[in-house]
């Protein structure tokens, strides 16, 4: 407990629950309008997407273009959970990350063998199959798409879910756990010599990140009254990849920081939503030429950093082999 | 029982026979020499031991089990390590998380503890990191162990790359040309260090060298490999007067110690 009550631990909470006040009483006084909270709700989901894709993706290192497919699933399953079965939300959104979860084990164990490309393809096939199996299952409305989901989620569901994803992340990867998934991506071989079971925690990443990417989905679907399969498609995996990859891969508040950047400049696009994925696909060039390494790298922001600059260090070629 | 019996092992790669018909031997507590000369098969035969690779035919038994099959991870975890001819450090960590991801095999804490932060995940890393830390002190790399790994000079990125083999708490430990690229001193620093590791840790250990005079003053007992056979065998004395072992260096600079 004492360990808990740190001094950084205690500033970040302390900010957290600012964050959360003022905004609350914002939305409750009318001065964030409907169009704004729109994209508060859109941010946190990014947040809660970006973060879990960058486990499996920048720590685990395993490129993966699938990710809008497991937040379809969430977003499915817990809108079937609601309307077609009547459960209450917080059940809805516990299934559709466990079945997102689920699906991620499945999919996850035979194509996790795959290395680089080839587990790219092999996602974004995953991916697309998802997308055509709802839009040809009749029982949650196929192309026309699951109508009469009630609005539950809001900026109360949104902030909790958003903590609670990056620090549930942030501890697994601070762990024995995740330094195993962090060796994975540094070096496979010395990783499996060193008795870290590489599979287990490809798996592992996977299915921790398709549970979020889940939650994720179901927040989404208690937003929006209604859901189509078209709305999970490649170009959503892009999206949040382009978050993982601007915050830095590797870095949990670069993807935090990246997801809520995205967000806004998506404000001011609104009215051009045509020009959005080309600015996109140019932003993700320009980030690819000038800095690769993203925003944050593979540092995280932390309130030592007011004190103390910390020396960058290049991410150059990798040692040995 | 012998720790390590290695019968009849042989590997193909296409039509290359890398290692044919191995027989080995290793009782426990033995500070054993590989050498040969380039190409002989001397880091193939630690490939098929760590199970990077799989034997074509024979068999491996590492404590009377036998290790055909198993996933390196799982000859890890039975107490085999090793370290890497051309270093394999994970180079863009630190090096106390080279140590602490090598312990990964005796973690108890399940993933919930490291989730919730229970006090059981905070006892034990800090367990672990003194238990790294202890063991880089040995190496004289506990004032760097926040460094990441590849800024560390050539010299120390072996030595890490040994405690960090150790760090996942071995029987046998394998290291394939540890004094490559040290200097004369340094070499006869890391030889002492790798006699001392094999009594205070109770260790059995095999080592490849290139350099004749320095497996001859290290080891008790040396296997000579050439394309892939072995040539000769026994305790350095008998080794360096073999004429086959004199032949097969033939043309390379040998010089004894
Ligand atoms: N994966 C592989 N595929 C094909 N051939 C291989 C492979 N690994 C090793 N070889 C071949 O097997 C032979 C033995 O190689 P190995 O690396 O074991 O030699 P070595 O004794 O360690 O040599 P050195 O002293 O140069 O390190 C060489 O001819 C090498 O080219
Ligand atoms: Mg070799």
């Amino acid at each position: 407990m004492k360990r808990l009550l740190t001094r950084q631990n205690m500033i970040i909470t302390a900010a957290l629950l600012v964050v959360y006040i003022i905004v609350q009483v914002l939305l409750s006084t009318g001065i964030i309008s409907a169009f704004y909270e729109t994209n508060l709700i859109l941010g946190g989901i990014g947040i809660i997407m970006a973060v879990s894709l960058n486990l499996i993706t920048g720590f685990a290192g395993q490129f993966t273009l699938g990710h809008a497919g497991f937040m379809a699933i969430g977003a499915y399953f817990s809108a079937v959970m609601t309307v077609k079965w009547g459960m209450p939300f917080i059940l809805s959104l516990l299934g559709g990350a466990c079945l997102a979860a689920v699906m991620g084990f499945l999919i996850g164990l035979p194509t996790l063998r795959l290395k680089g490309d080839y587990l790219a393809i092999a996602t974004l096939g995953m991916g697309e199959v998802i997308r055509v199996v709802l839009l040809n299952t009749k029982y949650v409305g196929g192309a026309a798409g699951l109508f009469g989901i009630p609005r539950i989620t809001n900026w109360t569901w949104i902030f909790v879910c958003s903590v609670v994803t990056v620090l549930c992340i942030r501890n697994l990867l601070w762990s024995s756990y995740g330094r195993a998934c962090i060796s994975v991506r540094e070096d496979e071989v010395a990783a499996e010599i060193m008795g870290v079971d590489i599979t287990h925690y490809k798996v592992l990443a996977f299915v921790v990140g398709a549970f979020f990417a889940g939650l994720g989905g179901a927040l989404y679907s208690h937003y929006y009254y209604f859901i189509q399969p078209g709305g999970f498609g490649f170009m959503k995996s892009i999206e949040y990849l382009v978050m993982v990859v601007l915050g830095g891969m590797g870095s949990i508040t670069g993807s935090v920081m990246a997801a809520i950047v995205l967000t806004v400049i998506n404000v001011f696009l609104q009215q051009y939503s045509a020009i959005r994925m080309i600015l996109y696909a140019l932003l993700l060039i320009i980030i690819m030429i000038f800095r690769p390494e993203g925003l944050m790298g593979s540092k995280e922001f932390s309130t030592a950093m007011f004190r103390r600059f910390e020396r960058r260090d290049d991410r150059g070629s990798a040692g040995g082999q | 029982m012998a720790l390590l019996e290695v019968n009849n092992v042989s590997k193909v790669f296409g039509g290359l026979s890398a290692v044919t018909n191995l027989k080995m031997k290793l009782e426990a507590g033995e500070l054993v020499g590989l050498i040969g000369p380039n190409g002989a098969g001397k880091t193939t035969v630690f490939n098929l031991l760590t199970g990077v690779y799989q034997t074509t035919t024979g068999d491996i038994l590492f404590d009377g089990k036998n290790i055909a099959g198993k996933k390196p991870s799982a000859i890890n975890q039975m107490g085999i390590a090793r370290t890497f001819q051309n270093i394999r450090l994970f180079s863009d960590l630190t090096v106390l998380d080279n140590v602490r991801i090598a312990y990964h095999s005796h973690v108890a804490y399940k993933l919930p503890a490291a989730l919730f932060r229970s006090g059981r995940f905070y006892a034990e890393e800090d367990q672990m990191a003194e238990r790294a830390v202890k063991l880089l002190k040995i190496f004289n790399l506990d004032g760097k162990k926040d460094e990441i790994a590849k800024n560390l000079p050539y010299g120390e990125q072996r030595r890490l790359e040994i405690a960090r083999a150790l760090a996942t708490e071995p029987k046998f430990l394998l290291l394939d040309e540890p004094a490559a690229g040290m200097n004369p001193q340094e070499t006869a620093e890391l030889m002492n260090l790798i006699r001392w590791i094999r009594d205070h840790f109770n260790l059995t250990i095999l080592l490849i060298e290139h350099d004749m005079s320095l497996v001859m003053g290290c080891c008790e007992r040396i296997y000579v490999l050439e394309y892939g056979r072995v040539i000769a065998q026994g305790d350095p004395e008998n080794v360096k007067h073999n004429p086959k072992v004199i032949e097969a260096y033939l043309g390379e600079e040998v010089t004894y110690a």
